[in-house]
């Protein structure tokens, strides 16, 4: 690019910002869910957190090592390390570390590095390392700890290290049926374990149980899973902070949530007995982390503002959809890749109309 | 003021650093050593000498005329003798060198005759836009678009609203707000004539809301026939496309002029001169500069056309840094000058000489959008970008990238450090380039055919040994006007495409 660029151009201001200062605040906003999950699922997900960075840092270096690129001004980008926090923030604390290794690979190789690195991939990587794992291992990938909190037995740092290193790694036999009986708390030889609130809601509702029954089981909160609301709702704090410090649209955030929310508010008052409330869609699993840090990833979401918003509603009525008639019961990060598919063509029909012109 | 103000999209609240200068009084620069007028310091033509090196000019004579409709004369700035008539480095992006006439100052800064209009608003407004043109008043607001040739569309158009602007949206740079405190009075003045030659129904002056002392000024002396009007500071307010926004409300069409929806706009320094023109037949040879930042004592000089950069820096106190570079122009759209000997010309708003920019490292784009938010124009710079970036100019087009006015705010917020601006200047120029080409192709076809014309004629000719009979005189004729005619397809083809980038008297 020298020959286009040999003269210093105007403006001769800079507000500053950079890519890095991008993803450390993204990075920041984490915080607070983390810090949420944390409390409710206890060790795991810092302990998956720091394995996933620590993949992805050496998998980027691998890569752009591989692909001529200078480390010291790539990997300090922090792109891999949004990525690897989001991978580590949609499998479950119990993942043995392979399944970090695997996706987080999958990810970076075949979904960034392969299309031409930072900027140029067409997909969401921590999505598409996420979606390889979980079609690949789909077991491992439903085998959730219960919300019983940072200091139970459960949830110690001896047990969560135990299943995330143990070699034998194998999952109870019970908990691979987890999804077909209606059994939603399994002896898992000495802890407890289960399904996620949207697997039991999909399954209780396949097997013709009133959602006002269902939710009188314990795992059900306020409006959401019990511990999943809070976390939810402290992605949401993130996610609001990140509009506020201008580093993502609102636009994008507020089309998912809102178009999810009608599309279940619609069936929900159709029929109340087989459709969640829509507050439980939007403080169940995966909703909040993607509509505000999944789905806002800049380089695989439209960038007009008309087209943000089309994006918008298209990952929020894929995902309402796969929850309640799909075979998976968050289809929301599938609903980001349809959606990150469909971007160029959004992109090319959303251009704005320049000033003046008829 | 009672008239409702509208926004224009995106754009930045830029940190102003006006209060640098604002406050002080500008001083009036000595003669330098040397005079070096370029020909051209308008967009148009260059003008043509019409004096020989050796001869003695006196101040405000004209030493080159206007070669062309869009073109104007060049005056001398003081009297003196002509020393040389050759290439010298200008004010140029890529620090080019163009035709200079130079002049060496004899000291007594003797004025030629010169001699006013009088009762302007009895002379015909066709009259007055040759004063003025006569005058080499220029845009002085940045792009230096000859003045008349706006008036002369406001004679043949009808004018609905004359807008005189005084919004100096670039940081650092206050030489129209000195101007308005110190000669409020011209601008006033030079407005009325202005609004008289286009014969406009409505008249507005615009400043920034933090111009108040110009405000004030203008205030005291302003009819009710004019408007004046204080709009929010936020950049680029100052530019034509969206002061017009921001004060009616209207769109200036894309690839259009101004004149489209009935406005002219005209910069405050070109009323001031324009004062100057009519009142005294004083021709534009000096103007308000600003020269401010990393320098000992920043200030407003008013200063001679062709006065070289240095001598205005020297005056206001500039060590020579290497840490510090020169920007003629604003921090925003100023161009970066490495050779502080080029002249003064009537475009030179500010000298800033400002902390050389780090190092930054172009990291590729990552479609943050930031660039869309702040685009005053409503393009997609990312999409620009890709398209300038890969050559593939016909996408750029189809994206607009001439309604780019380079305000640079899309530059200012990319967080991946992309100078986008220079990617855009880059397609513009292949583009214009591209059509170079093709003009010339059409050139070298339209000769082909006449020779091809001809060779038919001389062969038939032979073989007929009787010339005349088939009245090759026609025939010639008939393939002339075809030719002559594709020819003006494909220019009327180019004109449609070709958008005029120089319609954006920004600052």
């Amino acid at each position: 690019m020298v020959n286009k660029l040999d003269i210093i151009s105007s403006p001769h201001k800079h507000d500053g910002s950079t890519v890095s200062s991008v993803m450390l605040r993204v990075c920041l906003a984490l915080v607070p869910g983390i810090l949420c999950y944390l409390w409710f699922f206890g060790i795991g997900i810092v302990i998956q957190c720091m394995l996933s960075i620590g993949f992805a840092l050496i998998i980027e270096a691998l890569m752009l090592k591989l692909r001529h690129r200078s480390l010291r001004i790539y990997l300090h980008d922090g792109s891999a390390i949004v990525t690897a926090l989001l991978f580590a923030l949609m499998i479950t604390p119990f993942s043995p570390w392979w399944i970090s290794l695997t996706g987080v690979t999958f990810g970076l190789v075949f979904a960034k590095h392969l299309y031409g690195g930072l900027g140029y991939n067409p997909f969401n990587p921590a999505v598409t390392g996420y979606i390889f794992v979980l079609l690949c291992f789909p077991v491992l990938m439903n085998h959730w700890p219960l919300p019983t909190g940072l200091f139970n037995q459960s949830n110690n740092a001896t047990y969560t290290l135990n299943k995330i290193f143990s070699s034998a790694v194998a999952i109870p036999s019970q908990s691979v049926d987890l999804s077909i009986d209606n059994t939603t708390v399994i002896n898992d030889v000495n802890s407890l374990s289960g399904a996620t609130p949207l697997t039991h809601m999909q399954t209780q509702i396949q097997s013709m149980e009133m959602i006002s029954e269902i939710k009188t089981d314990s795992m059900y909160g306020n409006f959401g899973g019990k511990g999943w609301e809070w976390i939810s709702f402290a992605f949401l704090l993130g996610g609001i902070g990140m509009i506020w410090m201008k580093i993502i649209s609102w636009r994008i955030p507020v089309t998912v949530l809102g178009s999810l929310f009608l599309t279940s508010m619609v069936f929900n008052f159709y029929d109340a007995d087989i459709y969640a409330s829509p507050f439980f869609h939007l403080f169940s699993g995966g909703t909040m982390l993607c509509a505000f840090f999944i789905a806002t990833d800049p380089v695989t979401a439209s960038t007009t503002p008309r087209g943000r918003i089309i994006y918008g509603c298209i990952i929020g009525l894929t995902a309402y959809v796969i929850r309640v008639w799909g075979a998976f019961p968050d289809g929301i990060a599938f609903a980001v890749l349809i959606a990150n598919s469909l971007v160029p063509l959004i992109d090319r029909y959303t251009r704005l109309k320049v000033l003046g012109e008829s | 003021m009672a008239m409702e103000l509208h926004k224009f999209h995106g754009g930045l609240k830029l940190e102003t650093h006006k209060t640098i200068t604002d406050d002080i009084v500008a001083t009036q620069h000595p003669l330098p050593a040397r005079i070096i007028l370029p020909l051209r310091q308008h967009i148009g033509i260059p003008s043509e000498p019409i004096i020989k090196v050796g001869d003695h000019v006196l101040k405000g004579q004209t030493i080159a005329r206007a070669n062309g409709y869009v073109s104007i004369p060049l005056h001398a700035s003081t009297s003196g003798k002509v020393i040389d008539i050759g290439d010298y480095p200008v004010p140029h992006p890529a620090e080019l060198s163009a035709t200079c006439i130079v002049i060496e100052p004899d000291g007594e800064d003797k004025w030629c005759d010169i001699s006013p209009t009088h009762e302007y608003a009895s002379v015909d407004p066709k009259k007055l836009q040759d004063v003025i043109r006569d005058c080499g008043i220029t845009g002085l607001g940045g792009a230096g678009f000859p003045a008349h040739v706006k008036l002369n569309e406001g004679v043949r158009n009808v004018v609905d609203t004359l807008i005189i602007n005084g919004v100096e949206c670039e940081p650092f740079i206050t030489c129209d707000d000195r101007l308005i405190q110190e000669k409020a009075d011209y601008v006033v003045a030079g407005t009325q004539m202005i609004r008289h030659a286009v014969q406009a129904k409505h008249c507005v002056i615009a400043v920034e809301d933090d111009m108040p002392e110009a405000y004030e000024a203008l205030a005291k002396l302003v009819s009710d026939d004019i408007e004046l009007i204080k709009v929010p500071a936020r950049y680029p307010a100052g530019s034509e496309k969206q002061l017009i926004q921001v004060i009616t409300g209207k769109e200036v069409p894309s690839g259009g002029l101004a004149i489209q929806i009935g406005i002219v706009m005209h910069n405050v320094a070109t009323a001031a001169s324009v004062y100057r023109a009519v009142t005294r037949g004083e021709p534009l040879i000096s103007r308000y500069v600003t020269i401010t930042g990393k320098v000992e004592a920043p200030r407003n000089l008013q200063v001679l056309l062709g006065t070289p950069v240095i001598d205005c820096l020297k005056a206001c106190g500039y060590e020579p840094n290497d840490n510090h570079c020169i920007i003629l122009g604003g921090p925003m759209m100023g161009m970066n000058v490495t050779n502080p000997e080029i002249p003064i010309t009537k475009t030179t708003n500010c000298i800033l000489v400002e902390k050389k920019k780090n190092v930054t490292i172009e990291m590729p784009c990552i479609r943050c959008g930031a660039c869309v938010d702040v685009c005053p124009i409503k393009l997609l710079p990312q999409q620009l970008y890709w398209h300038a970036r890969s050559d593939n100019l016909e996408e750029a087009q189809r994206y607009h990238i001439f309604d780019c006015i380079e305000c640079g705010c899309c530059s200012y917020v990319c967080p991946s450090n992309i100078p986008l601006v220079q990617y855009y200047r880059y397609a513009k120029s292949q583009i214009a380039a591209e059509e170079r080409r093709r003009d010339g192709a059409d050139h070298a076809r339209a000769r082909f055919m006449a020779h091809e014309a001809r060779h038919d004629q001389d062969q038939q000719a032979d073989s007929d040994d009787l010339p005349l009979l088939a009245d090759p005189e026609s025939d010639v004729q008939a393939k002339k006007d075809y030719i002559d005619e594709a020819v003006k397809r494909t220019r009327q083809k180019r004109g449609k495409q070709q958008t005029k980038p120089e319609d954006k008297s920004g600052k």
